[in-house]
Parts: C-alpha cells; sequence; structure tokens
C-alpha cells in the first residue's frame, strides 16, 4: 500500500475535502461532547465496556461455541472462515442456492474489509448498498472517507449529478438534500421489497442467546434484515458480547459516541428464525481474517474491543486534516492506524503507526477505552528503526552526557541556524513533514551565568 | 467447513490471554424520576427527534379516517381506527400500500426518547411498522422506564423475539451533515402518550 505521509499529501492538497472535514469532525465532535456530558455515569459505563470486551477476548473460545450452539437452537445456521475468501465463499453461495443475481445489503466495515462486493460480481451477484452513503459511493465507483458519514468528501451537487446520471430516471432532481434522500428511497424500494437475499454485518453478536444486532439511522438496515425471506450476516468473531443484558451498556455508549445521538433511530435485534416473522433462513458467518492474530498480541489485542463508533476519528488532529483515505484501509484514524498493521501484518502498514501525534485525544473519547497511543508506541518498537535515528540517538547521547559538549553545540545550533528550516542530510525527513522551531537567542545556562554567574 | 471451525478455535486458544478480574455494574441500572416525570421527559426527547407526541388518542385515530391503516391482529378494539387492515401476513407490496399502521410497545425509553417493539400481539410482526409511511405508536405511561438498563430488566424473557429499538423517524444526515427525516423506514412517527397511571381511568 501507499505510505501514509505519501497518500496524506495528496489528501492535504484537496480543499473541498479539508473544508469538508473540518466542517464534519467538529459538528460531530461538539454534537458528542454534549451527549456525553448530560450521562452522569459516563466513566463507570465505559469501564464497564471495557471490562466487558476484556472478558470476551479471554474466553473467546467459550463465547464462540456458545454464540455457535445458540443461534442453531434457534434456527439458524453457522458458518466459520478462516479468511475472505472463505466468507465470501459462503455469500456467494447462499445468493446461488437461492438463484438470487442481486442482495441487498447494509453498510459494513467487515464486508467492506472482505471485499465481499467484489467477490459476489466476480460470481454473478450483484451486491446493491443500500445505505445513503454507500449508494453515492458505489454508484460513483468510490470508497468511503470517513467510518460513519463515507461520502463526507462529497457536496450535495455531485451528489445530485450522480443521481441524474444514474438512479433519478429522466426525473427532475434539485440539490435540496430531501429530494435527494426521497430519490434514493425510490430507487431502493423497489429493491427492498423484491430482495430474495439480505447480507448484513453486525454491531453485536450475543454468546448467551445467539443474539445479532444492528444498529443504524436510515431504516435501510431493517429493510434488508426483515423483507428478505433468506438472511447472511458476517460477523467479525470479535463482535460477541457475553450476555444479552451486555447490550443495555454498549446501546448507551455507541449512539452517544457515533452520531452524537442519545439513541440512533433503529437498533435490530433478532436471534435466529422466528415464525411469521423476517427471514425463515439466516446464515452467520463468523469472520477471522487476522483476527486471532490481534488476539495474540498482549498490547495489541485492545484494538479488538473497537465497537466503530469513530470518535476517534473526529477527535484526530491527523485524521481531521488528512481524511480516511490517506490510511489506505476501511478502517481509517487512530483505530485505523492499529487495527490495520496487526489484521493485515505490519510489514504492509510500516508508516500507519506513524500516522499520530500521539497527542491521546482518541484515548479520552474511545467509549471502550482502547489506549490507542500506547498500542501505537507498542508497533512502532516493532517496526524497524529508521537508520538515521538510531545515528542521531546516539550522537545526542554523547553530547547530553558531557557539558562542555552540550554548551559548545547550542552555540554552534544557533550559528548554523540562520533561515535554515530544513536538517541536512538524513536528519532531514523530519523537517520534510516539520517545522523547525526557531531557536532561542539565549540559552538557560548562558542566562544564568550573565545573571548569576561567578 | 468444520476444518476452518477447528482452526480458528485452534487459533483462539493459542492468542487469548489470562481470565481479566471481575466486572462491575457500577453504572446506574434506575432511575429516580416518578411516573409524571418520565412521561414528561420521554415527551421532550421524542419531540427533540421530530417525532409528534399527542395524548388525545381518539383524535389521532379520526385523523386516519379515509386512508388505509393496517394493525396487528391483537390490536385492542378501542385503539383502533375505522376499518383497518388487519396483518394476516401482507406481502411487502400489501405492506407498501397502506398509508400508515398502529401498534402499541413493549416499553418506553424516557432518557434517549426510545420506544421498544418486541413482536407481540399489540406490535405485529417487525415488516408491519417498516414499510408503511406512517407508524402510530400507542404507549401505556406505565410502559415508560427512564433508563436503557431498566428496559433491559423489562426485556427479560423476550431476548428471543425480534426487537425493534425506535428513536424518533428514520434519518440520514449524509448529505452535509443535514439531517433528513425519512429515508426508507416511517417518515412520520407520532407516539401516543395514555395516562394509564390516572384516576379514573
Amino acid at each position: 500500500m501507499t505510505s501514509f505521509p505519501e497518500a496524506a499529501r495528496a489528501a492535504l492538497g484537496d480543499s473541498q475535502l479539508r473544508h469538508n472535514l473540518r466542517n464534519a469532525t467538529t459538528t460531530i465532535r461538539e454534537k458528542r461532547a454534549g451527549v456525553v456530558a448530560e450521562v452522569p455515569d459516563w466513566e463507570e459505563l465505559r469501564e464497564a465496556g471495557r471490562a466487558i470486551k476484556a472478558d470476551v477476548m479471554a474466553r473467546l473460545d467459550h463465547y464462540l461455541v456458545q454464540f455457535e450452539e445458540a443461534v442453531h437452537a434457534a434456527g439458524g445456521t453457522v458458518h466459520w472462515a478462516r479468511d475472505a475468501a472463505e466468507a465470501n465463499r459462503v455469500v456467494l453461495d447462499v445468493a446461488r442456492a437461492h438463484g438470487a443475481h442481486e442482495v441487498v445489503k447494509v453498510k459494513s466495515l467487515t464486508t467492506d474489509e472482505i471485499e465481499l462486493n467484489e467477490a459476489l460480481a466476480a460470481g454473478g451477484v450483484h451486491a446493491v448498498e443500500t445505505d445513503f452513503a454507500e449508494l453515492i459511493l458505489q454508484l460513483d465507483g468510490d470508497w468511503s472517507s470517513h467510518i460513519l458519514v463515507p461520502a463526507i468528501h462529497r457536496n450535495r451537487a455531485e451528489i445530485r449529478d450522480l443521481f441524474v446520471r444514474t438512479i433519478a430516471r429522466g426525473r427532475e432532481l434539485s440539490d435540496a438534500p430531501s429530494e435527494l434522500a426521497e430519490t434514493a428511497r425510490l430507487y431502493l424500494r423497489e429493491k427492498f421489497l423484491d430482495a430474495k437475499v439480505g447480507v448484513s454485518g453486525a454491531n453485536f453478536g450475543v454468546a448467551e442467546t445467539g443474539t445479532i444486532v444492528v444498529v443504524e439511522s436510515e431504516g435501510n438496515g431493517r429493510m434488508c434484515t426483515t423483507l428478505p425471506p433468506v438472511l447472511v450476516t458476517v460477523l467479525g468473531i470479535e463482535k460477541l458480547v457475553p450476555r444479552f443484558g451486555d447490550l443495555e451498556v454498549f446501546l448507551q455508549l455507541l449512539p452517544r459516541s457515533s452520531t452524537g445521538e442519545r439513541m440512533n433511530p433503529y437498533t435490530s435485534l433478532w436471534t435466529g428464525v422466528t415464525a411469521e416473522d423476517g427471514p425463515q433462513e439466516l446464515h452467520v458467518v463468523l469472520l477471522d481474517n487476522g483476527r486471532t492474530n490481534v488476539l495474540a498480541d498482549e498490547t495489541g489485542r485492545q484494538a479488538l474491543h473497537c465497537i466503530r463508533c469513530s470518535a476517534c476519528l473526529n477527535v484526530c488532529p491527523v485524521y481531521s486534516r488528512t481524511g480516511g483515505h490517506a490510511y489506505g484501509s476501511v478502517y481509517p484514524g487512530p483505530i485505523g492506524a492499529i487495527l490495520t498493521p496487526q489484521l493485515r501484518g505490519l510489514e504492509n502498514a510500516k508508516s500507519l503507526p506513524y500516522a499520530s501525534s500521539l497527542c491521546g485525544a482518541c484515548y479520552e473519547a474511545c467509549p471502550v477505552k482502547i489506549d490507542i497511543p500506547a498500542v501505537l508506541l507498542h508497533l512502532r518498537a516493532e517496526t524497524e528503526k529508521p537508520v538515521a535515528e538510531g545515528a542521531a540517538m546516539r550522537a545526542l547521547a554523547r553530547i547530553f552526557g558531557n557539558r562542555k559538549l552540550y554548551e559548545r553545540a547550542q552555540r554552534v545550533a544557533r550559528v548554523g541556524e540562520r533561515p535554515a528550516r530544513h536538517l541536512p542530510g538524513p536528519l532531514a525527513r523530519w523537517t520534510e513533514v516539520r517545522d523547525l522551531r526557531p531557536l532561542p537567542p539565549e540559552t538557560f545556562r548562558e542566562w544564568w551565568s550573565r545573571e548569576r554567574g561567578a | 467447513m468444520s476444518a476452518a471451525r477447528e482452526e480458528i478455535l485452534r487459533r483462539v486458544r493459542a492468542a487469548k490471554g489470562d481470565v481479566p478480574a471481575q466486572r462491575e455494574r457500577a453504572y446506574r441500572t434506575s432511575g429516580t424520576r416518578d411516573a409524571a416525570e418520565r412521561a414528561a421527559l420521554l415527551h421532550e426527547r421524542l419531540a427533540d427527534y421530530r417525532a409528534r407526541v399527542e395524548s388525545d388518542l381518539a383524535g389521532v385515530l379520526a385523523g386516519l379516517a379515509h386512508t388505509r391503516i393496517g394493525v396487528p391482529p391483537g390490536l385492542p378494539p378501542e385503539w383502533r381506527p375505522a376499518s383497518p387492515v388487519e396483518d394476516h401476513g401482507l406481502t411487502p407490496h400489501q405492506l407498501d400500500e397502506l398509508h400508515g399502521v398502529v401498534t402499541g410497545c413493549t416499553v418506553a425509553i424516557a432518557e434517549t426518547g426510545t420506544i421498544v417493539l418486541a413482536g407481540g400481539p399489540t406490535e405485529g410482526r417487525r415488516a408491519l411498522t417498516l414499510v408503511p409511511d406512517l407508524h402510530v405508536c400507542i404507549v401505556r405511561s406505565d410502559q415508560v422506564v427512564e433508563t436503557v438498563p431498566e428496559a433491559f430488566a423489562a426485556l427479560r424473557g423476550l431476548e428471543h423475539r425480534p426487537l425493534t429499538f425506535v428513536s424518533g423517524p428514520s434519518a440520514t444526515s449524509d448529505i452535509e451533515l443535514q439531517r433528513v427525516e425519512g429515508v426508507h423506514g416511517p417518515r412520520r412517527l407520532v407516539v401516543v402518550l395514555l395516562d394509564s397511571l390516572a384516576p379514573g381511568r
């Protein structure tokens, strides 16, 4: 993949992207702060969320088997997928078994991660994205820049032009958001009413009961999980919670952290198959695809606690300037910077642990208290250090260890500073991306010897 | 696929760490408001999501005359509009021809402005409250709890039913973060709050 600094450079040159991002991250950040402040036990909820997820990771094998049994007992079928190819195969086989050339799909990062749509297309099945933003991206062959509002880099005029070209069917269309939403509603309603197979991800799976939970706003999730006679849900193995009652914690943490709402418009919970209500055939795919690698790392495994709220994106000084594309993954922002290298292997995403200033805002915002800065440092320690850094550190160690050398170095630095804004040689990589701070005219030691000098 | 099952479980067992310390439920599990305060809070929070909140059931039902309104078979007669369409397995296309639907609910959460549907006799199956463009939901004040954990306590024993948490009408903020009510779910949500605790009712 393209390194983060290279990809970020392109994003930083896009003034519309930067404007939309600043607007989006600031707005959502403020809404979140407002609804979090009104919850008196927010810290207790965060701690409960963290502890529940830690428990899941410590007993994941037990919970997976329990979940499988519960789904089975409720009339569903569980499939296990070691990697993307196995998961995609299950979905394709289900679609084919029912002669479906088209499936309706709820926005799901997990299915984006395994590139399900591409795999289905290769097998002759078209996956219709039904989330408003995902539909926009799919119609335009684009991809997401934000977990929560994936098309935030698009303006209403662009969306209007796109709809006129694709789904408006000759209808006159202004760029009023309500009219654009109506266009999508009419187009997708036909798809929902006639769909044979629905495909979803999931926010949570309950080990105790086999219940699956989808949290959403538009109602497309309800459509996809209720109307088609057949439903396939792809669930990362880390999405389990032990008990049904644990949802009382996450359904408070997630909406407030995510959209800044007290509760999102729709949350659907279903357990297996219910007679005369919803799909009569349910398939659940339990997906590994690198998650057990993450689990094996004692420090890094907390990345699996993530409930995909995107609060860390909105507070991140790096993300709010570069946007999601620079991270080269379906998981952008601070959480992406620790999740992607662990899922794909650090050698495939070496620059991502450095895509952070380590300011710690993400940790503060995280509803399940993932210590993202600690994991970033841990991953940095595992990447090979740039050669220049080692040499510079050794030289500095010598200078700091000797008073005469130190004082001389300070004087030399001031003389050598002049208008130079760029460091020479191997140190140039530092000043490529940072401004050098000017040195003060006098050091503390010089001031001390002038004022109090012997 | 059982090879995949065995291998994933083997990987998990090799990777997982120690069992962590016991979890605590230190967060609030009950509220402090009385029934009238809970109803007032629910009203405020629902209105905040641009749901319409009413107390005059007869007036709301009269307003539905001359429209095609679906009802679940178990909805009591006094909650029905004139000549409703009972749902006995209507197809998605037939549901799409309804103008609206009237149902009850299982529990409502004041703090978050949420009504919870649990597929009971007054609530019907999920598709019934999804496809029509108007959802009129009747909430008795004794069904209103203050907090999310209290709602989960009320749902105990119903875990295997299909559950839908509804907080306001369907919405999207995907276009320049401007909220638009009504994409795929009902574009209008009307909640009728019945004062079931008042004397003489």
